[in-house]
């Protein structure tokens, strides 16, 4: 780990006054210090953000949840009203990482995740996203783990959290601060694709401090699922993952949300696959129609082909459980 | 020197105050910004227990109770610690009566090597103080977190199972002494 000058400021305002290019806000650090451990990562200054005021969850005017920055996703996971509206959240929340971790990583943070790319964590070894134009050996390498969506020729990164899968499907937004003001951004438009600047992983300038994500009122808690299918049966990152969320009336899905993990540079969303779902009968058919569809687009490497069928068998279960109110059909 | 403390002891990085409460004494001490809670306690305090494995948080033999939760010591900033109350696996005993976790651990003969010992027990204390885990199912994928390569799986999930409840009637707290 390289030295570095440390803060801990006492308010939003102050954060991201001492924010700049050479900076990180530090919270649970679960993947920052790591990433330091590594190299990859080499801050002059870390600001410790855990003093400020952002640990509450609250209801908003709208039916939803406000969720401050700082929540672990320990707590987050088991809050009371994430459990009974938004079961989805805490499934995919549990589903990542160990307890310890859950414990020690914030909400904010798990946004913040860097990609688990064995190349990216390499300091020896070029890589396009840890340093821009050097590489990306994982193109024609072992690339096991990674994109099968919209890759490029830069970076065949994935993101490897769980939470922002489920919080793609749940239309979460993002609200940040930075020295200009606040803002707040859809949870699709959030984290981006590789292009021709892999190195940036989301939209946030170098000075903005994410401070809570809001869910709306709509949680599905009736019919969703978040499975998760990974080389072990726990602790470990996703090979691929599925949210699914519907809103069925009689015989007949009303809204459907089906985002994908483990396969794209970010949470993997088909708006024209959930609106074909609507006005469809929840069946086998229909979902095995709606898996064929979504990965007609896929773009799998020489080592990870695999997942494109196993995404398409996983989008089918996770639907059908869905449907089912949410247990699986085991 | 530690991997993963810098040598580059610069004049312009100054030590910084920590005050902790640190298996029940108040310590007043003083850090360099990168120092990592496992460092802390192994190299500068002589609480050897916790014990360094992969320093990467996928091990989980570092596992100690920060404010009553079991945390990764090695993915902590101690400086981050100030006000905390730490309770490692040489504070779980109570005098010389060890801990229900602890004495179901040599009950069960839940070790084999004894290196992820430390961090296991603090794990499953914290497991108890969550209150969540009841099945031996729940068990298990609550202390996924704890990696054993001797494979002590099955007597340690025995162990676990048997002293969790009298734990979760509130004296898993860890002792302090």
């Amino acid at each position: 780990m390289n030295p570095f000058h440390y803060s801990k400021p006492d308010s939003v305002q102050d954060a991201v006054h001492l924010a700049g290019p050479a900076s990180r806000f530090i919270a649970g650090g679960t993947n920052l210090l790591d990433l330091m451990k590594e190299n990859v990562t080499r801050p002059e200054h870390l600001i410790d953000i855990t003093g400020l005021p952002l640990r509450e969850v609250s209801e908003t005017a709208r039916g939803g949840l406000m969720i401050g920055a700082l929540v672990s996703n320990a707590d987050l996971a088991w809050h009371p009203l994430i459990e009974q509206r938004y079961p989805l959240l805490s499934q995919a929340i549990l589903a990542g990482a160990s307890p310890q971790l859950r414990n020690m990583a914030s909400t904010g943070g798990n946004l913040l995740q860097r990609t688990r790319c064995y190349y990216f964590y390499d300091a020896s070894v070029p890589c396009n996203k840890r340093e821009p134009g050097s590489g990306c050996p994982a193109r024609d390498g072992l690339n096991r783990i990674h994109a099968i969506f919209g890759a490029s020729a830069q970076c065949v990164a994935t993101h490897p959290s769980d939470m922002c899968v489920a919080l793609a499907a749940l239309e979460a937004v993002v609200h940040v601060q930075g020295r200009g003001g606040a803002r707040s951004i859809e949870f699709a438009d959030f984290h981006r694709l590789p292009g021709e600047a892999p190195e940036r992983d989301n939209q946030l300038a170098d000075d903005e401090l994410i401070t809570a994500i809001e869910l709306p009122a709509a949680g599905f808690a009736d019919c969703s699922h978040y499975l998760k299918i990974r080389d072990r049966a726990s602790y470990a990152f996703a090979l691929v993952s599925v949210a699914a969320a519907l809103k069925v009336v009689g015989p007949i899905i009303r809204e459907a949300r089906l985002v994908l993990g483990g396969v794209a540079h970010k949470p993997w969303r088909d708006k024209a696959v959930e609106s074909w779902l609507t006005g469809k009968a929840p069946s086998r058919e229909t979902f095995t129609a709606a898996a064929d569809t979504l990965l007609q687009n896929a773009e799998p490497l020489e080592h990870n082909a695999f997942k494109v069928k196993l995404a398409r068998r996983a989008i089918v279960r996770a639907l059908s459980d869905a449907a089912q109110g949410g247990q699986p059909d085991e | 020197m530690s991997a993963t403390t810098p040598d580059a002891a610069q004049p312009s990085f100054a030590r910084l105050p920590l005050g902790l409460t640190l298996n029940g004494q108040e310590r007043q001490l003083e850090i360099l910004p990168w120092t990592t809670l496992l460092d802390l306690l192994r190299e500068q305090l002589d609480l050897v227990g916790t014990k360094k494995g992969c320093d990467h948080g996928q091990c989980g033999a570092c596992t100690v109770l920060l404010n009553g939760k079991r945390v990764n010591a090695c993915l902590t900033l101690a400086v981050m610690c100030d006000g905390a109350d730490l309770v490692t696996v040489e504070g779980l005993a109570n005098g010389e009566e060890l801990h229900p976790m602890q004495r179901a651990f040599i009950k069960h003969d839940a070790f084999q090597c004894g290196y992820c010992t430390p961090g296991q027990i603090c794990s499953a204390v914290g497991l108890a103080n969550e209150g969540r885990a009841q099945t031996s199912e729940q068990i298990r994928e609550g202390m996924s977190g704890n990696l054993c390569r001797c494979g002590a799986y099955n007597n340690i999930r025995d162990a676990i199972e048997e002293a969790l409840p009298a734990c979760m009637q509130g004296v898993g707290q860890g002792g302090g002494q």
